[in-house]
C-alpha cells in the first residue's frame, strides 16, 4: 500500500473559552496548513469530525469549516463516531488520497462544551438507551469508568493510590504543554484528597469536557514528494474495527452485556484489544516497535486497562508497569507524553486528532520538554460510544 | 407503577423480563425486537424471558453527585446511591442496576450474592414509579449486612 503523509498538525489550545467552535477548527486548520506549508487552495479534500451540541453547523462540520476558510469548491465529508470522530474523519481524508481521488485532504475537529457531566441531548426519548440510562439508573459516563476501575481492583489488587499515581505521571506530562488546558503538577496525596465521584474515582481522576480544536493535513507521499512538502512521518494504520458478538464487558450506555449462551465468550476478543489489533494487523507494527501511545485515559484507571489492551504488558501487569516508570516520560513505552485527558479535558471530536498531533511532533522531535528521545511509532487508542474503534498508528 | 413497561414485574418476587431468540437461544435485556443480533442467526421470533433473580456483583460503584436530567432526584437533599454490575450464570450476561436505598459501596464486594428487588425510583402527583434493584442476598432492609 502507498504511503499517506502526515504534511501538517495544528491546535487550537484546549480551555473552556466559551467560543463558538468553528472559531476553534479555523485557528487549528491554519495552524496545520501553515505547518504543513500549504494553501488552502491546495486542499482538495476537508474531513470534519462532529459535534452534537452546536446546533446544526456541527453536524455538517466538513462544510461549515470548509466555508469559514472560504469556499473552494474542495469535496467534503462530515462524520460523527462519538470519541472516535476524529479517526473516523482521518480514515475518510486517507481513504480518498488511497484510492487517487485526491493528494491533499485536510482533517478538523472542534468542539465548545457545556459544563459538568456529559448529559444526553434533550426531549424525552425512551427509546434511546443513552437517555434511559439517565432516567431509570442515573448512570452517568464515570459510573461505567468506575466499575472498570473497581473491576480492576477485584482481579488485579489494583489499588487507589495506583490510580492517583496514573493522574500524577500525566499531571507532570502535561506541564510542559502548551495546549493542555490543566497544567498543575498534581502529587498522589492531592489526588487522593480529591472528591469521590464515582467509587473508587475521584473528581481528580475523571476526565473533564473542554473547547478545543485540532487538525491534520494529509497527503500522498507522491505529492509530498513533488512539492517539498516534509514527509518524515506516515499514517501506517487506522483501525476503526467495531466489537465482536457477543461483548461481554458492559459498555456505555448499555444496560447488559450480549449473552454469551450462543458462543463460548473465550473466543472472543475483547472490543479494546480489538482496535489495537486492527492497527497492528494493518501495519505490521507490534507493540514491541512502539516508542510512545496516547490512549484515551477517560479516568486513570482506565489507561492502565489500555496498556493491557494496547499489548504493552499481559493482563494484570499494568501497575507494575507504572510503579516501574516505563509508562513516563524518558521510560520505556511514556504513555500519554501530552499529558492526556487528564490534561486536556475531553473536545469529543478533536480529541482523536489531538491525539495525532501529539504522536506528529514526538516523531519529528519537536515535542519539545515532553519529547520522548529518538521516538519513531507511536500509536493511539480510543473508543467512541456505542462501539466505534480508534486507534491510529504513525511512523517515520 | 412501572418506571418503563415491560422490563420487570413488581410482585412480591420480582424478576426482570427479557427475551430469548427462538432460534439460537441467545438472552436479551431490555428485550430484542425484530431481529437477534448474533451475527450468525437470522432469527426474528422471540419468547419471553423471566431472568434469574440472583446473580453475583461483577463490579460496583455509586453516584455521589446528582446525575443530570433526565435522572430525576426524589425531594428533600440529595443521597448518594450505589450501582451494581450482576452477572447471571444462566443467561450467561452482566445486567446494570442501581442498589437497593440503604446500602452503600461499603456494603458490597465483587462476586457477592445479590437478588432482585423493586424500589420507588421517583414520584408525582399521580403515582409512584417503581424501578429494578439489586440488593445483597438476605440482607436486612437497612443497609447493615446480615
Ligand atoms: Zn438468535
Amino acid at each position: 500500500m502507498s504511503d499517506v503523509v502526515v504534511a501538517g498538525v495544528g491546535m487550537h489550545p484546549w480551555g473552556k473559552w466559551g467560543r463558538n467552535f468553528v472559531e476553534y477548527g479555523v485557528v487549528a486548520a491554519r495552524a496545520a496548513l501553515q505547518d504543513a506549508g500549504i494553501a488552502w487552495r491546495d486542499v482538495q479534500f476537508v474531513a470534519g469530525a462532529d459535534t452534537m451540541r452546536n446546533g446544526y453547523p456541527g453536524y455538517v462540520s466538513g462544510a461549515t469549516f470548509a466555508q469559514a476558510l472560504g469556499w473552494t469548491g474542495a469535496r467534503v465529508s462530515s462524520s460523527y463516531a462519538a470519541c472516535a470522530s476524529g479517526s473516523t474523519a482521518l480514515e475518510s481524508a486517507r481513504a480518498e488520497i488511497l484510492a487517487g481521488r485526491c493528494d491533499v485532504a485536510l482533517v478538523v475537529g472542534a468542539d465548545t462544551t457545556p459544563k459538568g457531566f456529559l448529559a444526553p441531548n434533550a426531549g424525552d426519548r425512551p427509546d434511546d438507551p443513552d437517555w434511559l440510562r439517565f432516567r431509570l439508573l442515573g448512570a452517568t459516563n464515570p459510573t461505567y469508568f468506575a466499575l472498570y476501575a473497581r473491576r480492576r481492583m477485584a482481579l488485579y489488587g489494583a489499588t487507589e493510590a495506583d490510580f492517583a499515581q496514573v493522574r500524577a505521571k500525566n499531571a507532570r506530562h502535561g506541564l510542559e504543554n502548551p495546549n493542555a488546558r490543566y497544567r498543575k503538577d498534581f502529587s498522589v496525596d492531592d489526588v487522593l484528597a480529591s472528591a469521590m465521584v464515582a467509587d473508587p474515582l475521584r473528581l481528580l481522576e475523571i476526565c473533564a469536557t473542554s473547547d478545543g480544536g485540532a487538525a491534520v493535513i494529509l497527503t500522498s507521499a507522491d505529492w509530498a514528494k513533488r512539492h517539498g512538502v516534509a514527509d518524515r512521518v506516515k499514517v501506517r494504520a487506522i483501525s476503526t474495527v467495531t466489537p465482536t458478538f457477543p461483548q461481554t464487558v458492559i459498555e456505555m450506555p448499555n444496560f447488559s452485556t450480549d449473552s454469551g449462551v450462543a458462543f463460548s465468550a473465550d473466543a472472543v476478543t475483547p472490543f479494546k484489544a480489538a482496535i489495537a489489533q486492527g492497527a497492528y494487523e494493518e501495519s505490521g507494527i507490534g507493540p514491541e516497535d512502539l516508542s510512545l501511545a496516547e490512549v484515551y485515559d477517560l479516568s486513570s484507571a482506565l489507561e492502565l486497562d489500555w496498556y493491557e489492551d494496547i499489548g504493552l504488558c499481559k493482563a494484570g501487569e499494568a501497575e507494575r508497569l507504572l510503579h516501574d516508570g516505563d509508562t513516563e516520560i524518558g521510560g520505556r513505552i511514556p504513555v500519554n507524553a501530552s499529558g492526556g485527558l487528564a490534561c486536556f479535558g475531553e473536545a469529543v471530536p478533536a480529541q482523536a486528532l489531538a491525539q495525532v498531533c501529539e504522536l506528529t511532533w514526538q516523531l519529528r522531535g519537536q515535542a519539545g520538554a515532553r519529547q520522548v528521545e529518538g521516538a519513531t511509532v507511536g500509536i493511539t487508542a480510543n473508543q467512541g460510544l456505542f462501539g466505534h474503534g480508534s486507534s491510529v498508528l504513525l511512523s517515520t | 407503577m412501572p418506571a418503563i413497561e415491560g422490563w420487570f414485574t413488581i410482585d412480591d418476587e420480582p424478576v426482570l423480563l427479557g427475551n430469548r431468540c427462538t432460534s439460537c437461544r441467545t438472552v436479551y435485556f431490555p428485550k430484542a425486537s425484530f431481529f437477534c443480533r448474533n451475527p450468525d442467526c437470522d432469527g426474528e421470533e422471540f419468547e419471553e424471558a423471566r431472568l434469574s433473580r440472583r446473580g453475583k456483583i461483577w463490579s460496583y460503584t455509586d453516584a455521589q453527585y446528582q446525575p443530570p436530567s433526565p435522572f430525576i432526584a426524589p425531594p428533600g437533599d440529595y443521597q448518594p446511591f450505589a450501582h451494581a454490575a450482576v452477572e447471571l450464570a444462566e443467561e450467561q450476561m452482566v445486567i446494570l442496576g442501581q442498589v437497593a436505598s440503604g446500602f452503600g459501596v461499603a456494603d458490597l464486594e465483587v462476586g457477592q450474592e445479590v437478588e432482585l428487588i423493586v424500589e420507588e425510583l421517583y414520584s408525582d402527583d399521580e403515582h409512584d414509579y417503581l424501578v429494578y434493584k439489586w440488593k445483597p442476598a438476605g440482607a436486612e432492609r437497612d443497609g447493615v449486612r446480615a
